[in-house]
């Protein structure tokens, strides 16, 4: 599904350190796997590289049984459209549009359905996550668990091959952040969703089916 | 692709930020309309003075002129055949004025297709006897149809009637100056002394005023066939052949044939004239660079305000790309709010440029010198409606290149990871 070989990643400047340091580990289809460590281990950056977002890396990257390695950056951009959902810590909607337009843009440049069906089935998606009265609400108008909860929603648009969050729970407070993990829970359980999870929520790392801990650019367990 | 919805992003956008868009839609309209205003009354004043002198100008204008014989005698000397022979002080010798065989040449004239027509005229010195005083002038001989078709004589007649100058023997239209000075009205005998010391009078039947006062002063008309009485001369005289060709553009080449097929002199009207084509030309310059200026400095405000709305929209661009929109769809995103602001901004520009102009047109403009124009002059010519939809495209297209790049290179991660 998702596998990392040997990668490795240095930060140039203003001194080179390495970030990364040959970590190699697969996710398999309907694991719901977090990563954790300290600050400042290199967990984020490894979920970037995975993304296919930093492409400056050493190694290889293989999604759905194909190397990222040789790909343009418009076939990445892609990828990251039909076979990747995000979940940020900050919530990154797009204020100029409502919640609904939100959830149904990354459709809309797969462009694999109708405006219509697309519509359809964002709706579906936030009937899922028990928020389809937001549907026609502006970005501004949510507080941080229901802009979540959207984003989850806008992550799901495309039935990716996997959801990666990066601390998807870190900004939020400990009701919301219960209702997140349940979200991501029931994706595992009910629809066979794969997850890859940066967080430093122990209770939330403890609670997945794997755990892959890091530290100073290794993997230490997992 | 999936234009539409980068297009629909791109509105979103726009929207989203409509004040600072509508400022610099107004800078492009504001560019524009001053482009179209600017270049249709230019035009119309640099063709209504060109049309001044060159409506009225005989595109190739045929005559003798007064010069000594190149075949001097000394050449043609079988002795001094080797030599090289210089004369002084060379006298040009019985010279005649009228273009000889003038009827097979008109004849001839009349059937080359570049030709539009062609009018005879006489010149002829004369006195205007006022009291005691004698006025310098000149009487033209000319033929009132059609100078009146080929070079808008009648235009110029401000009082009484061109024609009379065929219907009524012998008499004279005066330049509205010189019949100013001897008090002279419509009705009024005209005494007039040639060259060679012959008295006539002539019967005054109108008044004509070209807009410059120097020919008015000294200027008359009169028939053809009256001239001829007055310089008492036969009915084939004639001084100057004023040919008007369908395209003013083949009078040189014409003019240097002519000269050679008939022995004449042939003069064309981009040489007789050439500082008015000079003139035209710097106008519509000075025109073009002030439109184009105003462009340019409303292409930069469209750069500035990109250029805010990228740094404002970080966040959204990120999302986007990390959402699968590729670098060249965010940026053809920006480069369509820029073409948006282009379009709708000079589409504006086009119209209040029309109405600008218009606006001019209907301004008073009455002056002595200019018997037939009554409002600003202005030249609606398509073409610069076309240049300004383009040119306000093309300046909106660059400066929105730029922040366009800027926006399609953000890196997402960087964005993403900065909070």
């Amino acid at each position: 599904m998702l596998a990392a070989r040997h990668v490795s990643k240095d930060f140039r400047d203003p001194v080179t350190v390495r970030v990364l340091d040959d970590i190699s580990f697969a996710v398999h289809r309907g694991e719901f796997v977090s990563v954790t460590g300290k600050s400042g281990c290199g967990k984020s950056t490894l979920l970037y590289v995975l993304s296919t977002m930093d492409t400056d890396y050493e190694g290889e990257v293989i999604i759905d049984n194909e190397s990222m390695k040789t790909k343009k950056q418009n076939q990445l951009a892609q990828v990251r459209n039909e076979k990747i959902g995000f979940v940020f810590q900050f919530h990154y909607l797009i204020n100029e549009f409502n919640v609904l337009r939100n959830i149904m843009l990354p459709a809309l440049k797969l462009n694999r359905y109708s405006e219509a069906q697309i519509e359809h089935s964002a709706l579906e998606k936030l009937a899922m996550l028990d928020i389809q009265k937001l549907a026609t609400k502006k970005v501004n108008q949510l507080s941080g668990g229901e802009k979540q909860r959207v984003a989850i929603a806008r992550a799901l648009i495309n039935e990716p091959h996997i959801i990666m969050g990066d601390e998807p729970t870190g900004n939020l407070d400990k009701r919301n952040s219960e209702i997140v993990f349940d979200i991501f829970q029931r994706l595992s359980k009910e629809f066979n969703q794969t997850l890859l999870v940066v967080t430093h929520d122990s209770s939330f790392a403890e609670r997945t089916d794997r755990t892959i801990e890091m530290e100073d650019g290794k993997i230490i367990s997992q | 692709m999936t234009y539409p919805l980068l297009l629909n992003i791109a509105k979103a956008l726009m929207l989203a930020r409509w004040k600072q868009t509508l400022v610099a839609a107004i800078g492009v309209t504001f560019g524009i309309t001053m482009f179209v205003a600017l270049l249709s009354f230019m035009t119309g004043l640099n063709k209504m003075l060109d049309g001044l002198i060159l409506n009225r100008s005989p595109h190739v204008r045929l005559y003798n002129e007064i010069k000594p014989s190149a075949d001097q005698p000394i050449n043609m000397s079988r002795d001094y055949s080797g030599h090289y022979n210089f004369i002084s002080n060379l006298k040009a010798g019985t010279a005649r004025l009228e273009i000889y065989n003038i009827g097979f040449i008109m004849q001839s004239l009349k059937k080359d297709n570049r030709v539009l027509g062609l009018a005879p005229r006489i010149t002829a010195q004369a006195f205007f006897n006022y009291g005691t005083l004698d006025l310098n002038g000149v009487i033209n001989g000319i033929d009132v149809i059609e100078e009146s078709r080929l070079f808008a004589f009648k235009d110029y007649v401000i009082a009484g009637k061109a024609e009379d100058l065929k219907n009524i023997p012998n008499s004279i239209i005066l330049g509205k100056e010189l019949a100013a000075t001897m008090l002279a009205n419509i009705g009024d005998m005209v005494n007039i002394t040639t060259s060679t010391g012959t008295r006539y009078s002539l019967k005054l039947v109108g008044l004509f005023q070209s807009g410059i006062n120097e020919i008015d002063k000294v200027q008359s008309y009169a028939s053809i066939s009256t001239t001829q009485k007055i310089l008492n001369k036969p009915g084939s005289y004639i001084t100057d052949l004023a040919i008007k060709m369908k395209d003013i553009n083949d009078s040189p080449p014409a003019a240097g044939q002519y000269a050679q097929l008939y022995g004449t002199s042939a003069e064309d009207i981009q040489t007789a004239n050439a500082q008015f084509e000079t003139g035209t030309r710097v106008r519509m310059i000075i025109s073009y660079s002030v439109g184009i200026t105003l462009l340019i400095v409303a292409g930069f405000g469209i750069y500035n305000i990109l250029n805010m709305m990228i740094y404002e929209k970080m966040d959204s661009i990120a999302i986007l790309k990390a959402t699968g929109f590729s670098g060249s769809d965010v940026k053809r995103i920006f480069l369509t709010i820029s073409l948006g602001i282009g379009f709708f901004g000079g589409l504006a520009g086009l119209l209040f440029g029309f109405l600008l102009s218009t606006g001019i047109h209907q301004v008073p403009f009455n002056t002595e010198a200019l018997p037939t124009v009554k409002t600003y002059p202005i030249n609606n010519d398509p073409l610069f409606y076309i240049i300004g939809i383009s040119f306000s495209l093309v300046t909106t297209y660059f400066a929105g290149l730029f922040p366009a790049r800027k926006a399609g290179r953000v890196d997402p991660v960087i964005i993403i990871r900065g909070k």
